[in-house]
């Protein structure tokens, strides 16, 4: 069952900023800056030439230190970036967890929202009819169902997002830092959830700042450091390395 | 020809991402508010009595002497500006304003310049009822060119998703559009003869008008409305040829600039 091809490839990715600074949110500053003859952009680059394989069934962790680069690696590989240079290439389908609560309305209640939510990430009503239940039991909040997402906590608006992205068996599941706003309880839940997607044979991505966790639950891991990837390779040796440094 | 059946084959899949958009904004625009949907059938009509009262009662030499069934002839021509105006401007900003969902999930970006459009066409059709209601009220015939009116309507909104396109992908990169847009939507309106008969106007000012695409489609719908005639073959060409041409502008300059939209927003 096992074969060759590395579900995601990412190859010689840069991705190039231009700095907030620079950016010219009016015409006068276009102009300004125009006649100034200094329209280069400041340029900052997030990732520089990384290039990564994940196979079927990993369990891929990243590591780094803050502004590293991480999401940012997240976001192309799950085609919100378009790398400024270099490929990324995917086979299959994404459930992305970036930043939970992307695609929530504030204003909407949480049942609303679960719909809302739902056809960002490309699932039928009929097929979210089917699962609501589940999705609402997973998130144990049926007693807010009715109250708009703006009154939630933090915590209660992770739980309704993770639930809803976990209500399929997606080829690929990103995930950024979501199980650090959760209860342990809820972190628990979600441990589970994600061995048994990978039981089913779901490839994870997971960035985390508990070195621990990684250790605990992924097979590989890639450290960036940077926009580059310092290491790669068996969790153990990556995590290792990396405790070293930062001790 | 591939691309293109891939771009429908991803505008198919999201279906229901935009009927659940365009509800969102249903649910937003009238919660809260005791009369709810009704507003957008009182809102014209309140409108349209302000103005008839205005260049009915007030200024009524300002309007040009033979219009048949004032009332009706204002509200046509306000529903269809009102519908160009309010889709357009939605449409303007509505890659800006869900710069927060982009920037984390994957979702093709035309989709919001299309839901506000058809947001604001869904609201148009609401307004019709006002339309009828004016018509029963004031006993005006119905004309068997009424399904003509469809012509107009439609290619209205394939212009205005086209023009929303563009300004969408301008706003983006300046904001000072949207004031300018909101300045220029203004000086559009008193040159679309929403409120006066254009052949009393002077020759220059008649020949501007010809260039403002929003007048033949308000004068296209108020031939199949209230004239009862059919459309002109100008009218049909020139309708259907700006449509087409605002939309493809409109696709080919969203798409090439869709890719750099993260990076500013
Ligand atoms: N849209 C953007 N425009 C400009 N710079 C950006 C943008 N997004 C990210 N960056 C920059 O890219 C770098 C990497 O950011 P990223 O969010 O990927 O870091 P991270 O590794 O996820 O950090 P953290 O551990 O804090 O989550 C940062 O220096 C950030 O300032
Ligand atoms: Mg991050």
């Amino acid at each position: 069952m096992e074969n060759n091809q590395p579900i995601i490839s990412v190859d010689h990715v840069s991705m190039r900023f231009n700095l907030s600074k620079e950016k010219h949110e009016s015409l006068k500053e276009y102009f300004l800056a125009l006649a100034k003859g200094r329209l280069q952009f400041d340029e900052f680059y997030a990732l520089r030439d990384v290039s990564l394989k994940v196979m079927p069934g990993d369990f891929y962790g990243l590591i780094g230190l803050n502004g590293s680069g991480k999401s940012t690696l997240l976001k192309v590989i799950s085609g919100v970036y378009k790398p400024s240079s270099g490929t990324c290439r995917v086979g299959g389908t994404i459930a992305p967890l970036i930043e939970l609560g992307a695609g929530f309305d504030m204003d909407l209640t949480a049942r609303e929202n679960i719909y809302l939510n739902g056809t960002v990430l490309g699932f039928t009503p009929k097929y979210i009819d089917s699962k609501f239940e589940e999705i609402v039991e997973f998130s144990e909040l049926r007693d807010f169902l009715d109250v708009p997402l703006k009154n939630y906590s933090s915590g209660m608006v992770a739980r309704i997002a993770f639930a809803i992205a976990t209500i399929t068996k997606p080829d690929i599941l990103i995930a950024d830092e979501i199980l650090s706003v959760g209860d342990f309880l809820f972190q628990q839940k979600c441990e589970a959830r994600m061995q048994r997607l990978m039981s089913g044979g779901t490839t994870v991505l997971l960035v985390s700042h508990s070195i621990e966790q990684i250790e605990r639950m992924c097979n590989k891991v890639a450290w960036i450091e940077k926009g580059r990837v310092k290491m790669d390779g068996p969790a153990a040796e990556v995590c290792a390395a990396y405790k070293q440094t930062t001790k | 020809m591939a691309t293109l059946k891939c771009y429908f084959n991803g505008f198919w899949r999201y279906r229901y991402l935009l009927y659940n958009l365009i509800s969102r904004d249903f649910k937003l625009k009238y919660r809260r508010s005791v009369l709810g949907v009704a507003w957008s059938v009182l809102n014209p009509l309140l409108m349209m009595l302000v103005m008839w009262a205005v260049f009915g009662g007030l200024f009524p030499d300002l309007r040009g002497g033979d219009i048949v069934n004032y009332p009706i002839f204002l509200l046509c021509g306000q529903l269809l500006f009102n519908f160009f105006r309010e889709s357009t401007t939605l449409a303007m900003s509505s890659v800006l304003y869900n710069a927060p969902l982009l920037r984390k999930v994957y979702i093709p970006k035309y989709i919001f310049p299309l839901e506000k459009t058809c947001f604001g066409f869904v609201n148009c059709c609401f307004s019709f009822i006002a339309l009828v209601l004016v018509m029963l009220f004031t006993l005006s015939p119905v004309h068997l060119t009424l399904p003509l009116a469809i012509y107009p309507l439609l290619t209205l909104f394939v212009f205005s998703l086209g023009v929303g396109l563009v300004l969408a992908t301008m706003t983006v990169f300046f904001r000072d559009v949207m004031h300018m847009w909101e300045v220029f939507t203004t000086a559009l309106m008193y040159f679309s003869a929403i409120f006066y008969d254009p052949e009393m106007m002077s020759g220059w000012v008649q020949q501007f008008i010809k260039f403002n695409p929003i007048y033949w489609y308000i004068t296209g719908f108020r031939r199949a409305v209230i004239n009862g005639e059919g459309l002109s073959l100008s009218m049909i060409l020139v309708c259907g040829g700006c449509a087409v041409a605002a939309l493809a502008f409109g696709l080919f300059v969203f798409k090439k600039n869709q890719d750099k939209f993260v990076l500013y927003l």
